[in-house]
């Protein structure tokens, strides 16, 4: 009798190489539900940052809600900001370290409802920054309760029947809103619950940190996305809710650039 | 040779950050230290130093950009009036939760709420009990001269480095807008970037190098058991800091039969009672904390048994008078006389009340 004998790297056999995950997301689980789009966001932004060989130098803001550990997510040096504060945080740290890259993670709540003076000021004041605003149209960290961007009509914990415009106030479009200050460089809105938003997605990222390193001043990228558990919807149908619902309302493409 | 100036307590603050090697300074108008960020403004301290200088939109902007740019490794201040610093409170809990150095100054007036624009020593509690949410205490140094506003500056700075704590320059509005003779600090250099990820490399946001695994500033854990092993960290540095960092100053309390205990503006006028009521035959003395935390229980307690009486002075309803009755726990009559709403006590009300409260009590 003989044994054939396989080597170890026979075993362990590489092929090509076509995608790696990039390194500066760590490895070991996401604190996001399934289906949500928070993890593609992350990838993207944490992508653009090792593409453009800037990690060394790339300070991240972490906000309060979902995505509060985002820290524990991206493999920089990062802050986590009281909420709302973000914005007024990235100041703080691009006052003193011009020659690095800053950018706040943000959702709706946190930079639309108690960050709003924050939010406007730091983009009035065309901070050197970029702001990540992701827009899922819900409070998820807390539970699922109204945001500044809830549709009208839409049910959430603290709008049981739906959201009603008139005494409970209109989905705010505040890209919209700060797109029209001088100091902002670059204003638009995407979406990564499809490959084809993905992309795009991407290369408005890769667009804001690139006006940053050309001190073009603020760039906000927002990206809306769903929220399964918040809307009380399976992955897939929430996918489908928000290209027929929010993009309606929050329609994609460059609102300044 | 220190340069002599006449200066506002506002001013003598604002040039001492310049002086310290301050990174930036964020703040907010309000009264009685808008001088602070006016001073700034005038003297772009970007051209002589480096410093930088913003006005953010609200305090609560302003505490946030000093989070920002202090967990950096940079020394960064603010400061603000009552008021400004209710709002701000929210910052400075993060701060010390985060444990990231910082120099916070109060140039208190009355309250509460909007309370009025003149001096007030109303926020003691505010400022030496916490203040905002959570347990964590701040280094409170308190001022009586503009030469003080000047120096703790710098003080403040190394206190708050040490610690990787905020620390508060708790003044009032008669120190910030009093001008006195002030003997200015030399410019310190402002620390190069190698030299911060030299000292503070370890934990500040400086960028992350392969060298290295990932700085996190966060006041965050979901986990309480991990959250409590943070807080025990966090109390035995406050512990460190009441053993270590304790500063007050005596007044002829020797042969004293009674003690007045005053900081700030109040301690200025219980000088000049100590004097008139010596004059009147009475054995006065005073006793002056500097640091109103951690408070200097030790220095008041050695008198309890000798003394007659302490009288505690202060421009409140009586706040800083309760951990007098710590210190002296029980041992002597303490009591408290104040002004409120803005109102500055003169040394006669002082005295009469001395007499009135402890003397003709007796």
């Amino acid at each position: 009798m003989t044994t054939a004998v396989i080597t170890p790297e026979e075993i362990i056999k590489k092929g090509k190489i076509v995608f790696e995950k990039t390194k500066l997301i760590n490895d070991g689980a996401l604190s996001y539900c399934p289906g949500c789009g928070h993890g593609v966001a992350h990838r993207l932004v944490m992508e653009v940052v090792e593409e453009m060989g800037i990690w060394q130098d790339t300070i991240g803001v972490a906000p309060v809600g979902c995505s509060v550990l985002a820290y524990e997510f991206m493999n920089i040096d990062m802050q986590q900001a009281a909420h709302g504060r973000a914005p007024a945080v990235a100041t703080g740290i691009k006052r003193v370290f011009p020659e690095k890259f800053v950018f706040t993670y943000q959702g709706d709540g946190d930079l639309a409802a108690i960050g709003t003076a924050e939010t406007i000021h730091a983009c009035n004041r065309g901070e050197n920054i970029v702001i990540i605003f992701v827009n899922n149209g819900i409070y998820g960290m807390t539970g699922g309760q109204m945001a500044p961007t809830t549709l009208s009509g839409m049910k959430s914990s603290t709008s049981p029947y739906g959201r009603v415009v008139e005494t409970m106030g209109h989905p705010l479009k505040i890209t919209e809103m700060v797109a029209t200050l001088p100091g902002v460089a670059y204003a638009t809105r995407q979406a990564v619950h499809e490959a084809k938003y993905v992309r795009k997605a991407k290369k408005a990222i890769r667009k804001a940190f690139e006006n940053q390193r050309d001190n073009k001043g603020t760039s906000v990228v927002e990206i809306v996305a769903n929220c399964n558990s918040g809307w009380k919807m399976t992955p897939v149908e929430s996918n489908k809710w928000l290209e027929e619902n929010m993009l309606a309302y929050f329609p994609l493409g460059d609102i300044k650039k | 040779m220190k340069q002599v100036k006449l200066m506002k307590g506002n001013e003598a603050m604002a040039e001492a950050a310049i002086r310290a090697g301050a990174d930036a300074y964020f703040g907010y108008p309000i009264t009685p230290q808008s001088e602070v960020i006016e001073y700034l403004m005038v003297e772009e301290p970007h051209k002589r130093t480096g410093m930088q200088v913003l006005q953010a939109e609200s305090e609560l902007a302003a505490i946030n950009m000093v989070y920002g740019a202090a967990a950096c490794g940079k020394k960064v201040m603010t400061s603000s009036s009552s008021p400004g610093i209710s709002l701000k409170l929210e910052g400075i809990s993060y701060m010390a939760g985060a444990e990231i150095p910082c120099l916070i100054a109060n140039v208190m007036r009355g309250g509460p709420g909007l309370g009025t624009i003149q001096p007030g020593q109303s926020d003691y509690f505010q400022a030496t009990k916490g203040g905002g949410h959570g347990d964590y205490r701040l280094i409170t140094l308190a001022p009586s001269t503009v030469q003080e506003m000047a120096d703790f500056v710098d003080l403040g700075f190394e206190l708050a480095f040490k610690y990787r704590n905020p620390v508060m320059i708790l003044s009032d509005g008669a120190i910030g807008q009093m001008m006195e003779k002030v003997y200015l600090p030399n410019q310190k250099e402002r620390l190069t970037n190698d030299e911060i990820i030299k000292l503070y490399g370890s934990w500040a946001t400086t960028g992350k190098p392969e060298s290295r695994s990932r700085n996190i500033i966060t006041s965050l854990d979901l986990k309480p058991e991990k959250q409590e092993i943070h807080n025990i960290h966090l109390q035995e540095k406050f512990k460190a800091a009441e053993e270590n960092e304790v500063r007050f100053e005596e007044i002829q309390c020797e042969d004293a039969d009674y003690i007045l205990v005053a900081f700030g503006t109040s301690a200025r006028i219980s000088q000049k009672v100590v004097q008139l009521a010596r004059n009147k035959g009475y054995k006065v003395g005073l006793i002056r904390p500097i640091t109103l935390w951690p408070f200097p229980k030790k220095p008041i307690a050695k008198y309890a048994n000798k003394v007659k009486g302490f009288l505690s002075v202060e421009m409140n309803a009586g706040q800083m008078v309760e951990d007098v009755q710590l210190a002296v726990e029980g041992k002597a009559i303490v009591k408290h006389y104040g002004r409120m709403g803005g109102m500055i006590p003169t040394p006669a009300d002082v005295l009469n009340a001395l007499e009135e409260k402890l003397i003709s009590n007796k």
